[in-house]
């Protein structure tokens, strides 16, 4: 009998084509894990046995007329914030619960026409904002991973932190989130999965409840670097729905995994060196410099030295654009309203409800930095920065290939230490990994090791925009050297 | 400007001047909505032209549609105005429950036109230029609708998302009725243009009007200044929906600044609302509650880059507007000012003439056009889309007169006839017998009967020569009516005057 948690997305094409197993029977494995799981990890915030085992039954259908697509038969999680036809779409909010859109997603629907099936959705912070996927209407979501020794209940990061804790515990070979500061890359370096964000408009936002219009990114989880080179792959592609879609080819991604990373010239910034970051991080950081370097690449250090305002201008960014476009939830048309006085009151009590308190937050701030009086100060002068840091990446990309950084500045955390903390020691999670929003550069996180208590790292490579070739290239020698296989003990079923 | 067209409040204290500049919100004529592929026809069942991006669902994105930009483009080129090869659409944000995505997308910082200039027609036919600051493309809002239950609203938002070119004037405007004139002109010019329907009962056109006013010299300066300071403080009234009212609101809006100033006090800048029933304006909100709208770069869209060659292209197919058919019509067809205006103030009644022209003498289908036909509609009530008369028709009459087939006075039958009962004028008039006698030799035989009958009356005209009309009038009633009146003119000069 297969242990289908075991399995790469590869290995699931592999065992369909040779017929050791049916889409059904993966779909079913996937729902039975996905459904014993879920009291401890808390991790979906629907599964849909029905709808996979229909979609895997027309999958077997179609592999067996020879019409197989890229990702026949293959179960793929779906982040919350993914619009899919007739499955309730919350962006894990209440005031989106119930809402079920007559749409879908258009890169769900490149997944679905790859013949991938669908059987969940999966839990995120609220409306996307945060990095420990705390903040979901449903509750927080746990993380495979514990520490040696230990059994706290660890965070998965965020935002896309069901996707990732799913990936992690064995359920679904793939899962797609979206990264608007690092919600895909930190998470996947939490829950020791390879997580990627390719150039801004190579993966189309239509359909995807909006953030921060300009920074979110959809991209993937992978268990490995050429599952998620696969995945994104079939998730890039011009639309014309979406005017920031990029209209170019997409690249061979998943042919770039192999090629190795001979005669690239490397870069490590050296702003990325933090205080206080454990030096387990620092540690890895040098070995994995040391990997490329050993696989024939060139590593030098770079300067980018607009860094330390890409975190600052980020916060004013994309809780300016998030206070615009989460003004649609006013309780009027869809998702849920609570009756109030008159039309002020409803709209207080609908959004005063309706929103949890980072979602707040963020609209409050948003709705500051854009007021008259304060918008050349703080959004204006956040706009300079954002160009100037993509200038920065831009004089080093003259010189290196790729970079290389830590994906975060530390492992994953316990659920709720930082309940009480300032909100932005939880921003700082994201001091890595915003930087590439800003730019809109392609970035992906693979797993590199564990620290001292056995959790995971992972390792960020960043490459200039429309190179995700580059970046995959990269990753994949990256995993290759670091032969990274551990697994979190099974204790959540 | 002359002083006849400068309109003066007096007051105790001394006189009062009125400036103005409005704001035109034209509905641009197009298929589909700025962002969105749903319809835009006007009466649809509520909420049935409605896509998911009209209704701000989660996920949506707009996408600009390249013929409202086209439109707008046409507009500016129409508006001898600037056209800027770069413009950017901002988010305006605010709440309502007609506005689906909580913001409306306009541009606010680069306009996709700025600055231009028309020249406006009064009723008396005199010219007056007014400076456009700009004009750019924005989405509208739905409709609330409060009347249908005491106490729900309901939305509709079928005009959620339609596209609308907002039109701002400079502040050059100086009486009610040049404010309508502006409007009436502006209206032709889009018409024209074919870039809006410009049906004010249908919402397509609507107009916010900024009122001040200001001491005699005042306006001068700042014309010559630039500096606003020089004005007073301006109140905004908000979507007029009529000529009439826009004028009826200005006058009320005046008078009240008046009011208050000459009493000492002093104007609040705000928002104010025209009541139709009442003929007042009402504070809608005072500057302290304007909105903050938080305008910022809408991240979902690109900016808007035009190509050279896609100005170009619009340019060199632009419609005659107004202004160059009313010169054409005087210098080449010899019209009159007067009848070239009429004719060219609006775009069915110049196509109309020009159908009527086809190769035919311009004086007389002008005057058929302005006199008889129009005439004739005014009194029915009808629009010249509805005239029962076809321009073929009126035409053929023309022609008809033209080749001396029938007079002017026939005409006036023949196109009673067609008006009624419809048909070809020329085959009318053959079959009626309505010809005209051009044949001397028998118009000679009825005047020297009339002589030989009344030498009384025959002696006298060579007194009085005006008394040849008795002879006239029993020359055409012995002719039933069908004689060539200049040939008996001629005629019965020569035998009675010679």
């Amino acid at each position: 009998m297969t242990d289908f948690t075991q399995l790469s997305l590869f290995d699931v094409l592999d065992g369909l084509e040779k017929k050791d197993f049916s889409a059904v029977d993966v779909a079913e494995a996937t729902v039975k894990a996905a459904e014993a799981a879920q009291g401890a990890l808390n991790c979906f915030t629907s599964i849909d046995g029905d709808k996979a085992k229909e979609m895997a039954q027309a999958s077997d259908a179609r592999r067996a007329k020879g019409e197989a697509g890229a990702l026949e038969g293959v179960p793929i999680a779906i982040k919350d914030l993914f619009g899919v036809h007739g499955v309730e779409t919350s962006a894990s909010s209440n005031i989106l619960k119930g809402f079920k859109p007559r749409y879908e997603s258009t890169v769900t629907s490149k997944l679905w026409d790859a013949g991938a099936v669908f059987f969940g959705k999966t839990s995120m912070d609220e409306f996307a904002m945060g990095s420990s996927n705390e903040t979901a209407a449903t509750g927080p979501v746990v993380n495979p991973w514990r520490a040696q020794g230990s059994d706290e209940k660890l965070v998965p990061g965020g935002s896309s932190g069901g996707s990732a804790a799913a990936l992690a515990a064995g359920i679904s070979y793939g899962a797609t989130g979206t990264d608007t500061g690092g919600s895909i890359r930190q998470p996947a370096a939490f829950t020791g999965l390879v997580g990627a964000k390719p150039t801004y408009g190579r993966c189309s936002r239509w359909g995807v409840v909006a953030f921060a219009s300009s920074l979110d990114h959809p991209g993937p989880f992978g268990k490995t670097v050429k599952d998620t080179a696969l995945l994104t792959q079939i998730m890039s592609g011009h639309d014309p729905k979406d005017s920031t879609s990029y209209p170019g080819e997409v690249p061979d991604m998943v042919s770039a995994v192999g090629r190795g990373v001979k005669g690239l010239k490397i870069g490590i910034p050296k702003e990325y060196r933090v205080d206080g970051m454990p030096s387990a991080i620092d540690t890895l950081w040098e070995k994995g410099a040391q990997w490329l370097k050993e696989q024939g690449a060139e590593v030098v250090e770079i300067s980018l030295p607009m860094t330390k305002y890409a975190l600052p201008a980020y916060y004013i960014i994309a809780p300016a654009e998030a206070s615009s476009n989460l003004a649609r939830y006013d309780g009027m048309r869809f998702g849920q309203r609570v009756e109030g006085e008159d039309l002020i009151d409803t709209y207080e009590k609908t959004r005063g409800e309706g929103f949890g308190d980072e979602v707040q937050r963020r609209i409050l701030i948003g709705t500051y930095v854009l007021s008259a009086g304060y918008y050349d100060a703080y959004y204006l002068k956040a706009l300079k920065v954002r160009r100037k840091i993509l200038e920065d990446f831009n004089a080093a990309f003259e010189g290196v290939d790729a970079i290389l950084t830590p994906t975060t500045p530390s492992a994953a955390f316990g659920i709720g230490s930082k309940a009480d903390a300032d909100p932005i020691e939880m921003y700082l999670n994201d001091i890595f990994t915003v930087t590439a929003n800003i730019a809109g550069i392609p970035a992906m996180s693979v797993p590199a090791g564990l620290d001292k208590n056995g959790l995971p790292l992972g390792l960020q490579v960043i490459t200039k925009a429309l190179d995700e070739e580059t970046m995959f290239a990269v990753g994949g020698a990256l995993e290759q050297a670091a032969g990274f296989t551990a697994k979190p003990e099974q204790w959540w079923a | 400007m002359s002083s006849e067209h400068t309109y003066v409040i007096k007051g105790a204290t001394g006189d009062w001047e009125l400036v103005m500049g409005l704001e035109v919100h034209a509905q641009v004529k197009s298929n589909a909505k700025l962002f969105s592929g749903a319809a835009t026809a006007f009466g649809a069942e509520p909420n049935t032209q409605v896509s998911l991006v009209d209704a701000g669902m989660p996920g949506m994105l707009p996408v600009i549609n390249e013929a409202c930009v086209a439109q707008a483009v046409r507009t500016g080129l129409g508006l001898n105005a600037q056209i800027n090869a770069f413009s950017r659409f901002d988010r305006k944000n605010y709440f309502y429950p007609d506005l689906p995505q909580g913001y409306q997308i306009s541009q606010f910082a680069h306009p996709i036109v700025g600055e231009g200039e028309i020249e406006c027609e009064r009723d008396d036919g005199t010219l007056f230029t007014v400076g456009i600051e700009r004009l750019h493309l924005e989405q509208d809002a739905g409709k609330s609708i409060h009347d249908l239950d005491p106490t729900a609203t309901y939305v509709d938002l079928n005009r959620s998302g339609v596209a609308l070119m907002e039109i701002v004037s400079r502040p050059h405007i100086r009486t009610p009725a040049d404010a309508a004139a502006y409007v009436r002109t502006l209206r032709t010019i889009l018409r024209y243009l074919d870039t809006c329907g410009g049906d004010m009962e249908k919402g397509q056109l609507r107009a916010d009007v900024n009122v001040s006013v200001c001491r005699p010299g005042q306006y001068e300066k700042f014309i010559e200044t630039g500096s606003f300071e020089h004005l007073g403080t301006r109140c905004e009234i908000k979507n007029v929906n009529s000529l009439r009212f826009i004028m009826q609101a200005i006058e009320y809006e005046a008078q009240r600044q008046v009011d208050i100033l000459e009493e000492g006090g002093t104007i609040d800048q705000e928002t104010r609302l025209f009541d139709a029933n009442a003929g007042v304006t009402r504070s809608m909100r005072s500057k302290e509650e304007a909105h903050d709208y938080r305008y910022f770069p809408d991240p979902d869209l690109l900016p808007l880059q035009l190509e050279d060659s896609f100005i170009a292209d619009l340019k060199a197919n632009l419609p005659e507007l107004p202004a160059e058919k009313r010169k054409r019509f005087v210098e080449e067809l010899g019209l009159s000012e007067y009848d070239a205006s009429v004719l060219a103030a609006d775009k069915d009644r110049a196509d109309y003439f020009e159908k009527v022209l086809e190769g035919r003498d311009a004086k007389l289908a002008a005057n058929w056009v302005n006199n008889e036909l129009f005439g004739r509609l005014n009194k029915e009530g009808l629009s010249i889309t509805e005239s029962p008369v076809s321009p073929e028709q009126l035409g053929g009459i023309v022609s008809l007169i033209s080749d001396k087939t029938i007079s002017g006075k026939i005409a006036k039958d023949v196109f009673e006839i067609v008006w009624a009962e419809g048909g070809d004028p020329a085959q009318i008039v053959e079959d009626r017998g309505m010809k005209q006698v051009t044949d001397t030799g028998a118009i000679e035989k009825v005047v020297d009967d009339l002589i030989a009958a009344n030498p009384e009356q025959a002696e006298k005209v060579k007194e009085k020569p005006k008394t040849m009309g008795w002879f006239v009038g029993q020359v055409m009633k012995a002719m039933g009516g069908k004689a060539n009146p200049q040939a008996v003119n001629e005629i019965l000069a020569k035998k009675l005057l010679d």
